[in-house]
């Protein structure tokens, strides 16, 4: 009896509840310290998506042809994408911060899509990388908007459409929902990736209970195909509010 | 079989830091900020160094190459109106000379019938003429044949009446009668 239980616990802590051990960052070459140049499965991970970037925009573009190859036509794609994005929503001069909106988002999509591979690591699923990149865009946003508008800036946060008797008011939540934005900018792309990835290995926890497996792997499948859509989207999603934030650096006139 | 221990002494001691969520471990949040700069630094330089010059310079010179293509095209379909006009003005104007051409081998050809129709005119007024002259010598002729044969008969019958006919008589009488 004891041992049943014993072993029943074993199988069960062994099979079903380990969704989050996809996340734990570690060395590669053995050791078990992570100092901050130790090489570990990050490192790998994100190697791998600076490949498939240069796979992706330098190898398939070699040709430069006018009539492009496959290759060519996504990677033509992807600029078109991101560039038309930030032609719309931020404006035409803001055309100088391309190349560090599409780094942002070629190596979110692609984190968050090579993730997506069995026995893969996500570095989009960490607040230590998304905090770092929405903060790097927030800080962008407060020191070009300086830069360009000096004291102007701060016009941000005082609506002068609006009643006089409110602007404080409304300055207050401005200002709150400015230092705001890179806590939920972050937090919005590392938790839409864990919570997938997470339901993912529950369902596949599940998967080895005979009775609910052909439930659990249909469940999978269903899951993957919406986390393909969800790693599009979030990427799509973090660009376009950088996109966003940027407007307010360059236009902060509401 | 120490360091297995201490291993999982470690492992467990960062599970119990991270509460079950590897996120929250803050261990190794250096680590990863660390690869991240590096990874985005390696993404910059490579897009902006390489990627993105070629593929803008390669829809760019997509889009001029249509807008060029485009262009051209206008320029051959306002050829092609400009070569129509031209036909057709060509087409008048070779309609016009034709008529103008009609109207001059008209007026030619009716001048060169009246001419020749004046002269088949005269020709005609003239054979008339001649005709008529020898209408008159025939009529003439026969008033002289006429005559002749009066006189002949005229002396016949004299003679058969039975008398000499003298020829100055008869002839004078026969002349008298004729011209009454």
């Amino acid at each position: 009896m004891a041992t049943e239980a014993a072993h029943g616990a074993e199988e069960g802590s062994s099979l079903v509840f380990h969704p989050m051990d996809q996340f734990i960052v570690k060395p590669l070459f053995g050791g078990s310290e992570v100092h901050w140049y130790t090489i570990t499965n990050v490192t790998l991970w994100m190697g791998i998506s600076v490949l498939a970037i240069l796979a992706l925009m330098v190898l398939a573009t070699s040709g430069a042809k006018r009539i492009p190859s496959r290759g060519q036509s996504i990677a033509e794609m992807a600029y078109g994408f991101v560039y038309k994005m930030i032609e719309d929503v931020t404006g035409k001069d803001a055309v100088k911060f391309f190349p560090y909106v599409f780094t942002l988002f070629m190596f979110i999509v692609f984190s968050n899509l090579l993730g997506l591979l069995p026995m893969s690591f996500t570095p989009t699923s960490h607040f230590a990388v998304t905090i770092v990149l929405a903060l790097a865009v927030f800080l962008t946003v407060t020191i070009v908007g300086f830069v360009l508008h000096g004291a102007q800036f701060l016009g941000l946060f005082w609506v002068s459409s609006a009643p006089a008797a409110v602007r404080p008011l409304l300055a207050l939540i401005e200002v709150i929902s400015y230092f705001v934005r890179p806590v939920s900018h972050s937090i919005r792309l590392a938790g839409n990736m864990m919570a997938g990835h997470a339901v993912i290995k529950v369902f596949a926890g599940f998967a080895a209970i005979a009775a609910v497996s052909p439930v659990a792997i249909i469940a999978i499948v269903g899951m993957y195909g919406l986390e393909i859509l969800v790693g599009f989207i979030q990427a799509y999603v973090f660009t376009i509010l950088t996109c966003v934030y940027l407007k307010d650096a360059l236009h902060p006139a509401h | 079989m120490a360091t297995e221990t201490h291993d999982a002494v470690e492992g467990a001691a960062h599970a119990a830091e991270s509460a079950g969520m590897p996120q929250l471990d803050f261990s190794t949040w250096g680590n990863q900020i660390f690869w991240l700069i590096v990874t985005l630094v390696v993404i910059y330089l490579i897009l902006t160094k390489i990627a993105l010059p070629r593929v803008g310079a390669v829809l760019a010179d997509r889009a001029g190459t249509i807008a060029n293509d485009i262009a051209a095209a206008e320029e051959l379909k306002q050829k092609a109106k400009e070569a129509e006009a031209a036909y057709d003005k060509a087409l008048a104007d070779a309609r016009a000379e034709a008529s103008r051409i009609v109207e001059a081998t008209k007026a030619e050809i009716n001048e060169e019938l009246k001419a020749a129709t004046a002269k088949a005119d005269e020709e005609i007024a003239a054979k008339a003429a001649e005709s008529a002259k020898a209408i008159d010598e025939i009529r003439a002729g026969a008033a002289e044949a006429a005559e002749t044969v009066a006189k002949d008969t005229a002396a016949e019958l004299v003679a058969a009446l039975g008398f000499t006919p003298k020829d100055d008589e008869i002839e004078g009488a026969v002349s008298e009668r004729l011209k009454g």
